[in-house]
């Protein structure tokens, strides 16, 4: 197998300037100072050293310093190939011979960087590309994928026909093209490259046909001998100030003045309290200093500066080109093409991706409002401390995660305990404060909002400050990637699921059930359902129990995807409130359009305004306001006897 | 004095303040603490608040200061800001402490900035910040942007090849400046505007999908993109969750966080998170025995042994060492004579080398960049010679001509080129 | 006009005379060095939330519409004074500084320097748009009452026209200050995001005076305003103006089919304390120095409402009462000065529990005693709840309504 590395490398350097092989114990030896502190800048002739040296230790050597393996020992300074070897580490020295043992205080480790880590795999693709072990060939690939250059091209093609893993093939086959249209020097090859792809949707593409239509602008009098994309128009397509930046910057017009400039200049010509027929003390306006300036520039002091008609008559002078870096037209021409035909499919999938992400926010929403939908929606409670219990769901799943390592089994115990855990801090609730208050029901707002800063306050003693670890099973790890414009991340989905769990509960509960009867009794007219035999006591306490245990089963998911803090819940609450009330009170439906229209809208902002997120929940929460004043109870308002009032 | 404190007992509210450790031993040396025990802020700054606590119990245990003990004040400030500035009062003028360390998020700097330089207090602030000030009354032992961000930036064009950036924050002043600067360093350094991305996020913010997204679709034009991360506090944990979900990984996209150290790492799992950066001046992995002394104190004193250091911790170690040598050089804690003093005082890092006193009240301090390890550690991969702290950017063409310096000059904002102090009191 | 010391005038005569003693106790207690200047400040800070508490006690306790957005009214009051302020400030040392640069400064530069000095620090250098009237203090006074005055007035009378009432209107109106916080936090607002405006305790041109008098100052200005309002208010609460609002608390659709428009009614009483409440803000920041936007935090809104509701509804003293108590409170125990309480196995550190006290008290007090504090001076002058035998008395029984129809 290493006869094929040695086959490879002596391709390598032969093609190269012939280096004198060397042992590649003595380069290391040689150039100790750059490989212990390696910059990417300088270490290049080094590494190619190692890689060129045909001795069969370097690709060893440069496999260990990018694995941060290759340590020195401190007690004689000598440079070792390290293997972890149970506590302690295995050494091998340079030239392959074992040299016994060390424990971690003895030696230091290097640390390359990941900039010359990225050089060292690049100078291992040789070694590795046809390496036998699957894994180093994509390591390889990889590394040229990152950082494609010219030279690949060749090892990358005469890999090709020795692949066996069909994946490999494709993706080296992939790779090969996309190195082709960007450094095959002919025309004809890099075009059919080009059109090989179709529209294609990879990143890689992409990222290999834009920098083939970089541009620059260039000023001249008359058309360059270039590759020119168009003919800019001074005020349409380019900026007259940018404009005129350009002919100063190609030296063909004098610079604009500047306000500092004239300034200096007016203070660098003071003459006993005058400057060019102006007096010192009248200089405090803009008119002055101009009349002040342009006398200097009649007496020759100052230099003359540009006046508005001669930059507008030197911008008129010279046409404005956009220019090709890339020479060749034709493979311009295929480049713009292709990349037209991916711009549109690009657009389309981003619409895609926007609607996915905005779908997992209103999930979210959603899953976080049910619970206010069952005790405000239903029952007409405020609960202000509906977010402390999301929070406590939040906490279950850390604390569960302290007794079972196994991150499936820790959900799967987590997501029933929290439940349980904040149906009884919700019934307990109940009983003690909230039924006192039916009657009052702004009241029961404060008095919720009471227990919530207790409640927070008091995780906050008991959990600390600090954010606290819920990590999701490995089987959630990772993303559902259509191609590189959609995806969305499992954990996502996985809450969008249980968002529509909850509803179709919510659902059969409220229409199926003995239980979901007895709640809209009661809730249309008490006494009437408790004249029929129903205790409505028990109804409110179960029904109030029920939307705070989901509240908490709401925790553990949103836990498992943002930050568990004693906070999580206050930054859902007021959120919550809103996907209530617009979608609607009393009707669940009404719950899931107002989370729908909340998370959609919001990524829609985000999408018109993608470096300011702020100001898309701000325009929300407006939005919000006024959508109430047009709809004041809510996108789905309840009629009739079921509206109550 | 005892007359007074007796009056106020019965005449106000503030006054039923009974200082902690009793008169018992005479005259002691009162040293405020001013970190939010609750509120937002009290995640990051309890930890400051232990590390005084540590670094005075150990100190009076070496027998004091100018003989006397040292007496820790601490205070609440609730991460509320105009209770900075209230309680800053409070320490100055009713419990008459001689130093103050404190403060965390810039606003709540410029919340007690007025105050001490009314009163003429001194603090320490820890933290690594925007920099464009320089209070005669503050000793910033934290990070500057020269000292933080642009070793980071340079790291990114020198050895990362990056040349494509998204700067991402969470919408603040220290974000929103060191972007700014950072904007200007980089266009200076020949990246076109175009190539710089930005985006605010609000704090605690939680739906990161759209942001990720948004930054990987960044490198479609081939460019090698880079993130430079200002996001503040727990909002990083759901930031970098949907970075692992996304399989962003440090080879194609690199994160270098500014506000990511040891403390908040221990909130998430990172073995998804290998490779990722960030750049401080201290990190808990440094190997010195200055840094394991400090690092087995620390657990020794809360108690602990799954508690980590991190850079402000250091910063504070600096600044107290610092302060009591000060102190002692003076032979008094007089606010002036200790400034005076302070200017030119020099102390071990944790992570080798000396950092000093500069006259604009700034540190030299080594930039290190670490990689994220699983464990939730860094590999330190790059450690520069220690950089003079800059409180005037010269990336910005408004503060290029400012200078501080409180030694020759007497101004912490100098125009160099009018040749005037522009004024004395802090830009508030 | 009926003579001033009627029974029904009693308590304000009591509330004035009160009010006037402390502030001279304070002022006496100042000159001889008795209380600090930062408790000076306290005080006299308090003195405005007792203000905004008052504007509170009208719109909730006596017109029975739970605002949970005053403080956004508060916030916007003292960012237009800080305008002000800050502009002034940083004018006076723009000038000096361009004094010595060589040339006379234009008015382009001053306005530049103006606009370097204050959004330097955000990292912006230009003065947007807003800050048009900074420069004129009767401007920007007028703005401090113009501003909020007529946000609440376009808000309430979009929110009244559609029949927004109850939990909704609270929601509604917590909706308000998140989104204008939210704005706020936005460094593109133009107010300087997150930091806020700050240094606003140093009043332009007054340098030579130190902090000790201006608190002083301001501490008598609160206390005048306080007292100037409660006799306002007491006389609208207590004319026929008074009668209506309460009779929209307890029953708004009676009130409307007798011919009054409730609409008109809310909305005067709203946009009224929007304004008082304004006004306690513009009070309220220069003593405290800074104002950013975590004033305008929803939770801010809800904690005026907990001050009145301990303090007791529908009474004008009850909300002073209300703000001062659990604000000087929050204050003492948060300042790590209460002794902590060893349990033996763990210790009651009040920096932490302080909040779970808090919280905890507020549910005791709107469970067993709705009436607040102010229910301790009924049982003293001896008022008692009429015994309406289980009948209601409106929707809202927590507070003496049937009591105070009769006055």
């Amino acid at each position: 197998m290493r006869l094929i590395a040695l086959l490879l490398a002596f391709l390598f350097s032969s093609m190269s300037a012939p280096v004198l092989a060397q042992q590649a114990a003595q380069i290391v030896a040689e150039n100790r100072d750059q490989i212990e502190k390696p910059s990417r800048q300088t270490i290049g002739p080094v590494i190619t050293a190692l890689a060129e040296s045909g001795d069969p230790m370097a690709d060893d050597i440069l496999a260990a310093w990018e694995a941060k393996r290759l340590v020195i020992r401190k007690a004689d300074g000598a440079m070792f190939i390290s293997a972890p070897d149970g506590a302690g580490f295995t050494l091998t020295a340079l030239d392959g011979a074992a040299a016994g043992t060390a424990t971690k205080g003895e030696i230091v480790e290097l640390k390359p960087n990941a900039g010359v880590r990225g050089l060292i795999s690049t100078a291992l693709v040789q070694f590795t590309l046809s390496d036998p072990d699957p894994v180093k060939r994509q390591a390889a690939l990889d590394s040229i994928a990152k950082d494609p250059k010219a030279e690949a091209l060749t090892p990358l093609r005469a890999s090709i026909a020795g692949e066996t893993d069909a994946t490999l093939k494709a993706q080296k086959e992939r790779l090969e093209r996309l190195l082709t249209l960007r450094f095959d020097p002919d025309s004809a090859a890099r075009v059919a490259a080009i059109d090989s792809f179709g529209a294609d949707l990879g990143l890689d593409l992409r990222g290999a046909l834009n920098p083939i239509l970089a541009t620059t602008i260039v000023a001249a009098t008359e058309p360059p001998a270039a590759n020119i994309d168009r003919t800019l128009r001074v005020g349409r397509d380019v900026d007259p100030v940018a404009a005129y930046e350009i002919l100063v910057a190609a030296g063909l017009a004098p610079a604009r003045l500047t306000l500092d400039v004239q300034r200096d200049a007016l203070i660098a010509n003071l003459k006993d309290g005058m400057v060019g027929g102006v007096a010192l003390a009248d200089l405090d306006s803009r008119a002055a200093r101009d009349r002040a300036y342009t006398a200097l520039e009649d007496q020759g002091a100052v230099p003359f500066a540009a006046t508005d008609d001669e930059a507008a008559a030197a911008l008129a002078a010279y046409q404005f080109y956009e220019v090709y870096t890339e020479t060749d037209p034709a493979v311009t021409a295929a480049a713009k093409a292709a990349l037209d035909a991916i711009g549109t499919k690009v657009g389309v999938m981003q619409t895609a991706d926007l609607a996915l992400d905005g779908l997992s926010l209103a999930s979210i929403y959603f899953l976080a409002a049910i619970g206010l939908a069952i005790t405000f929606g239903v029952m007409g409670v405020i609960n202000m401390a509906h977010g402390e219990f999301i929070t406590i769901g939040a906490y279950t799943g850390y604390v569960v995660q302290l007794y079972i390592t196994d991150y499936t089994a820790s959900i799967i115990v987590a997501l029933p305990l929290a439940f349980a855990i904040t149906f009884a801090a919700g019934v307990a609730m109940e009983r003690l404060v909230i039924r006192h208050l039916y009657k009052r029901p702004l009241e029961t707002l404060l008095a919720t909002f009471g227990i919530s800063i207790a409640l927070q306050q008091i995780l906050k003693n008991v959990f600390g400050t600090q954010a606290r670890p819920l990590t999701s099973p490995a089987w959630l790890d990772g993303a559902w990637v259509l191609n590189d414009v959609v995806s969305i991340s499992y954990i996502r989905i996985a809450i969008f699921v249980l968002a529509l769990v909850f509803l179709g509960f919510f659902l059969w509960l409220m229409k199926r059930t003995r239980l979901g009867l007895e709640v809209r009794a009661v809730t249309q007219n008490p006494t009437m359902a408790a004249s029929m035999g129903i205790n409505p006591d028990r109804i409110n306490m179960l029904t109030f129990g029920l939307g705070s245990g989901i509240a908490g089963i709401a925790g553990v998911a949103i836990g498992l995807f943002a930050k568990v803090t004693s906070e999580l819940g206050t930054d859902y609450i007021v959120q919550s409130f809103m996907t209530v009330v617009v979608g609607g009170v009393g009707n669940i439906w009404g719950t899931l359009a107002g989370a729908t229209m909340i998370g959609g809208l919001q990524k829609v902002i985000e999408f018109f305004n993608p470096s300011n997120t702020l100001a898309a929940q701000t325009y929300m929460i407006l939005f919000i306001i006024l959508f109430i004043q047009v709809r004041p109870r809510g996108i789905i308002a309840l009629r009739g006897r079921a509206a109550g009032d | 004095m005892k007359l007074t404190r007796r009056a106020l007992l019965a005449s106000s509210l503030a006054s039923l303040a009974v200082p902690r450790i009793a008169f018992a031993q005479g005259e002691t040396i009162k040293i405020g603490v001013l970190h939010s025990l609750s509120g937002t802020m009290a995640i990051s700054e309890t930890t400051l608040k232990d590390t005084m606590l540590m670094l005075i119990e150990a100190q009076n245990a070496k027998g004091g200061l100018l003989g006397k003990q040292l007496e820790a004040v601490v205070v609440d400030p609730a991460s509320d800001w105009p209770l900075f500035a209230e309680k800053a009062r409070e320490l100055l003028t009713v419990d008459k402490v001689d130093v103050m360390f404190g403060c965390w998020t810039s606003v709540s700097r410029k919340s007690v900035l007025p105050v001490i330089e009314e009163l003429n207090g001194l603090l320490f602030y820890p933290v690594q910040y925007e920099g464009e000030e320089s209070s005669k009354n503050v000793f910033y032992t934290g990070a500057a942007p020269n000292q933080q961000a642009i070793p980071a930036v340079d790291y990114y064009l020198n050895e990362l090849g990056v040349t494509k950036f998204a700067l991402l924050g969470t919408d603040y002043v220290y974000p929103r400046t060191t972007n700014n600067i950072l904007e200007a360093y980089l266009i200076s350094k020949g990246i076109p505007k175009e190539d710089i991305f930005v985006n605010y996020t609000p704090f605690g913010h939680s739906d990161w999908s759209k942001i990720v997204g948004d930054v990987v679709a960044l490198g479609a034009d081939g460019k090698k993109v880079g993130v430079i991360s200002t996001i503040n506090g727990d909002a990083n944990i759901g930031f970098y969750k949907e970075l692992a979900a996304a399989g962003v990984t440090a080879d194609t996209l690199p994160v270098v966080a500014f506000s990511v150290g040891e403390e908040e790492l221990s909130g998430l799992d990172t073995t998804n998170l290998a490779g990722h950066l960030a750049a401080w001046n201290y990190f808990m992995s440094a190997d010195t025995p200055e840094n394991a002394a400090f690092i087995a104190q620390w657990k020794a004193f809360i108690k602990d042994d799954a508690r980590v250091t991190n850079d402000p911790m250091e910063a504070h170690y600096i600044g107290f060492n610092m302060w009591v040598n000060a102190v002692t050089a003076a032979g008094t804690t007089a606010v002036d004579a200790v400034s005076d003093a302070m200017i030119g005082q020099t102390f071990p890092n944790l992570t080798g080398g000396m950092s000093e006193m500069l006259a604009n009240h700034h540190l030299t301090k080594p930039v290190l960049i670490g990689e994220i390890r699983a464990d939730g550690q860094f590999d330190i991969i790059s450690q520069t010679d220690p950089v003079p702290g800059d409180a005037w950017t010269d990336f910005l063409p408004e503060s290029a001509v400012l200078e501080a310096d409180w030694k020759d000059l007497k101004c912490g904002m100098y125009n160099t080129e009018t040749k005037t102090c522009v004024q004395l009191t802090s830009n508030y | 006009m009926r003579p001033l010391l009627q029974p029904r005038h009693r308590s304000m005569l009591v509330f004035l005379a009160g009010l006037a003693i402390f502030t001279i106790g304070v002022t006496i207690a100042a000159q001889f060095g008795l209380v600090s200047t930062s408790f000076v400040k306290t005080l006299g800070k308090t003195l405005c939330l007792c203000l905004a508490a008052l504007a509170m006690d009208l719109i909730w306790g006596y017109a029975g519409i739970l605002s949970l957005g005053h403080m956004a009214f508060f916030a916007l009051g003292g960012y237009m004074i800080g305008m002000w302020l800050m502009y002034a400030r940083t004018e006076e040392i723009v000038i000096a500084s361009l004094m010595n640069s060589g040339l006379p400064a234009t008015p382009e530069e001053v306005q530049q320097g103006i606009a370097t000095q204050i959004f330097g620090v955000v990292g912006a250098s230009d003065l947007p748009a807003i800050w048009g009237f900074a420069h004129s203090l009767p401007l920007q006074l007028m703005l401090v009452l113009a501003v909020p005055g007529v946000l609440a007035l376009v808000f309430g009378w979009l929110a009244f026209r559609s029949r927004v009432t109850g939990v909704y209107l609270s929601i509604l109106t917590q909706a308000m200050t998140l989104a204008l916080a939210l704005y706020l936090f936005q460094n593109d607002s133009g107010l300087r995001g997150n930091n806020g405006l700050s240094g606003l305790q140093n009043i332009p041109g007054m340098d030579a005076v130190g902090q000790e008098t201006i608190s002083l100052w301001f501490f008598w200005a609160s206390a005048l305003a306080l007292g100037v309002v409660y006799v306002l208010l007491h006389a609208i609460v207590a004319g026929k103006f008074g009668s209506v609002i309460r009779a929209i608390r307890d029953d708004e659709a009676r009130v409307r089919f007798l011919g009054y428009s409730v609409e008109s009614y809310k909305l005067f009483v709203f946009t009224l304390t929007a304004v008082i409440t304004a006004f306690a803000g513009a009070l309220y920041y220069p003593q405290a120095g800074i104002i950013n936007p975590a004033e305008l935090a929803p939770i801010a809104s809800i904690y005026l409402a907990v001050w009145v509701a301990i303090g007791g509804r529908g009474r004008l003293y009850g909300a002073v009462i209300g703000a001062a108590v659990v604000s000087l409170l929050s204050s003492w125990f948060t300042g790590g000065r209460v002794p902590s309480i060893p349990l033996g196995f763990a210790t009651i550190n009040w920096v932490d529990w302080w909040q779970v006290l808090l919280g905890l008290t507020f549910v005791a007090v709107t469970l067993f005693a709705p009436k607040g504090i102010g229910g301790v001076f009924d049982r003293l002058t001896g008022v008692h709840t009429p015994d309406r035998k289980g009948a209601p008395l409106g929707p809202d029984d927590g507070s003496l309504q049937e009591r105070e129809a009769q006055q």
